[in-house]
């Protein structure tokens, strides 16, 4: 521990006996090898393998894989940056991966206040993400205008689906944190996504259509225009 | 990938507003030079925030640079004159959210201007110590997200590491990581706590280190140092025309430093160097910042060493709060406490100008009070929007990728920006 910083203490702790663990490690090199048998390989299967469906599979993988947008507003990004630093590390939980492009980004952290100028843009870049997309409203700004009672500011609600709040003037990083593993808790619940039915957000990402094939003008990207989608 | 017809889709009415904002790009021609205008932002992981950017660029060169503020506005400034004077502290302190503690001195010395009280000694050692701190811990943030927008992402870790250090400092002084409203009208909130002092001696005493380590860890990045060394420089004249000030200004070898030419809250008990570049580009701007953090470390040592007995807050019982046991036993007291929490306080008419030093420049608020309340006006001159108008002139004729850096060393904060 580096001196000036805050005292720490590091507790080893044997996990499980070793021999039992050794124990495991042979009866599954017998099971490799074929030599188990009939109760053996029931006893074996019934301990070792877990059945689910697909669906709690990829949930399970979402959710605990979430790429957060590369996306600061204000205040809070201060914050949402030191989730991802070394104190409290994200990565520990699988979420570092900051993504610059909402096209791959699955989670958008609205990180501040939103002034009525961002809101459309805001809108825009959670239309741009592709499904299934997650939203986390940090901060009292993004969930009810917090101390800026104004003409300014509008809470994300009025605009977006928003699946957690986040409270806090600005919340510490350990809420943010809780706030994440909430919505993992949710996506591993499968929860009804109603409110986005309610939102009209559902199957909103933007996907540009293909460029026709009499289409003049040298287009780099392959297919569709770079240009605003309903000019 | 699926074909959708997007004008099929009805729009939010949210995005319905965004369609009157172009951010496709477009060409014109000068000559046999066609020139590309470019929109970056305002979600830019590269632009600090939400700044907009159209950047028209001749093939790589930069031509024309217009930023583009708002996306961020706030409406602080008038939230604050719809609440009595102690309670838009914490409206202030949002605005440059990396310095609160300078926007909150600069609001509460406009405010102490106008009622004309006297600050205890002690409060102003304790508020240039949290001043000072911050200094650091903004300078920090400067640094860390600097490097990483030029690539050298380790020095971020190292930077968020000892800003954590500080916000402990800050949690324990106050109760809050940022945004702590720590400086009250007439002095501070409350005492430090005990075994606050050797927290702060401990990080005063590996700080100048740990400063040196970060300076080794880009110093020697080639690739940092090619992108900073001899890039978007500007001279004196230009700065000041601007009226660029801090760090960028002394940057380009011009000394000047509010807590030198105008010292408030006891700067002139101390002893410290202003650091100045001498060519004024990218590397001096943060070289400058690197060595300012090591004088706000000697500034604290000062403050710590010489930090005198006394109260903290001003005795007037018009401006601050009675202390707790007095309301059992004063009558006296029990009214003052009702009328300052329920009205507030009433200040003298007039207009007040204070300006302080701040992590990134001259960091003003000018405070006009009509005998009510409530400020009748409160405006602040926030560093971060004037050192702006510097960056067309500093990155037109250099490459787009020379602009991102620089705009990295300018270091702006959208919400003071924008407000």
């Amino acid at each position: 521990m580096a001196s000036g910083g805050i005292d720490m203490e590091v507790i080893r702790q044997k996990v499980g006996d070793a021999e039992e663990f050794r124990s495991k490690q042979l009866r599954a090199r017998d099971m490799l090898r074929g030599d188990l048998d009939d109760k053996d390989l029931d006893e074996f299967v019934q301990e070792r393998v877990l059945t689910t469906t697909l669906e709690k599979a990829s949930d399970w993988a979402r959710g605990n894989s979430f790429f957060p947008l590369t996306f600061g507003l204000a205040c809070c990004a201060i914050e949402m940056m030191t989730v991802a630093a070394s104190r409290l590390d994200i990565a520990r939980f699988g979420y570092e991966a900051f993504r610059a492009s909402p096209r791959q980004a699955d989670l958008l952290v609205l990180s501040g206040r939103i002034s009525i100028k961002m809101a459309p843009v805001i809108r825009r870049i959670y239309d741009q993400m592709l499904e299934p997309k997650y939203v986390i409203a940090m901060g009292a700004c993004s969930s009810s205008m917090g101390v800026f009672n104004n003409y300014a500011i509008v809470p994300a609600d009025k605009f977006m689906p928003v699946d957690v709040h986040v409270p806090g003037c600005p919340p510490r990083p350990e809420a943010l944190m809780h706030g994440i593993l909430e919505l993992r808790s949710m996506v591993h619940g499968d929860p009804t996504l109603g409110w986005r039915e309610r939102y009209q957000a559902e199957g909103t990402e933007e996907v540009y259509p293909l460029a026709p094939a009499d289409a003049t003008g040298v287009n780099v990207f392959g297919a569709g225009g770079t240009e605003g989608t309903n000019a | 990938m699926s074909t959708v017809d997007p004008a099929a889709r009805e729009l939010s009415d949210y995005r319905k507003m965004e369609e009157s904002i172009t951010i496709s790009e477009t060409t014109e021609f000068e000559g046999d030079r066609e020139l590309l205008t470019l929109n970056l932002g305002p979600h830019h992981p590269a632009t600090h925030g939400v700044l907009r950017l159209l950047v028209t660029l001749d093939g790589e060169v930069i031509r024309r640079l217009q930023p583009i503020y708002g996306y961020l506005h706030t409406g602080i400034e008038k939230t604050a004159e719809q609440k009595s004077y102690w309670k838009a502290i914490p409206v202030v302190e949002r605005m440059d959210y990396v310095s609160y503690y300078f926007n909150a001195m600069a609001y509460c010395g406009a405010v102490e201007e106008l009622l004309e009280v006297e600050i205890p000694k002690r409060a102003q050692y304790l508020r240039v110590i949290h001043l000072e701190l911050n200094r650091i811990m903004s300078h920090l943030v400067f640094l860390g997200t600097s490097a990483l927008d030029l690539g050298a992402i380790s020095v971020w870790w190292y930077c968020f590491r000892e800003r954590e250090t500080l916000l402990d400092l800050f949690e324990m002084s106050s109760g809050q990581r940022m945004h702590t409203r720590y400086f009250q009208i007439g002095g501070v909130i409350e005492d430090i706590p005990d075994g606050w002092i050797e927290q702060v001696r401990k990080f005063c005493a590996i700080m100048p280190e740990r400063a040196d380590t970060y300076g080794d860890l880009l110093n020697k990045n080639e690739i940092f140092l090619q992108r900073q060394r001899d890039v978007c420089p500007l001279s004196v004249e230009k700065l000041r025309e601007y009226g660029v000030t801090g760090p960028l200004l002394r940057a380009a070898g011009d000394p000047w430093d509010l807590r030198k030419t105008m010292p408030y809250s006891s700067y002139e008990d101390f002893d410290f160097q202003i650091p100045v570049g001498t060519k004024g580009d990218n590397y001096d701007r943060y070289q400058v910042r690197l060595a300012e953090v090591k004088e706000s470390v000697k500034i604290i040592v000062q403050a710590l060493d010489n930090l005198p007995d006394g109260p903290t807050i001003t005795d007037d019982r018009k401006i601050a709060l009675p202390p707790r046991h007095e309301l059992a036993t004063s009558m006296e007291a029990l009214i003052h406490h009702f009328k300052l929490v329920t009205e507030g306080m009433r200040v003298p008419e007039g207009e007040a100008y204070y300006a302080i030093e701040g992590a990134r420049g001259e960091l003003g608020c000018f405070v006009r009070s009509d005998g009510s309340s409530k400020p009748a006006r409160v405006h602040m001159r926030d560093p971060s929007l004037v050192n702006m108008q510097a960056a067309p002139a500093a990155t037109e004729g250099w490459l787009i990728a020379d602009m991102l850096a620089t705009v990295a060393m300018f270091d702006p904060i959208i919400g003071g920006v924008d407000r």
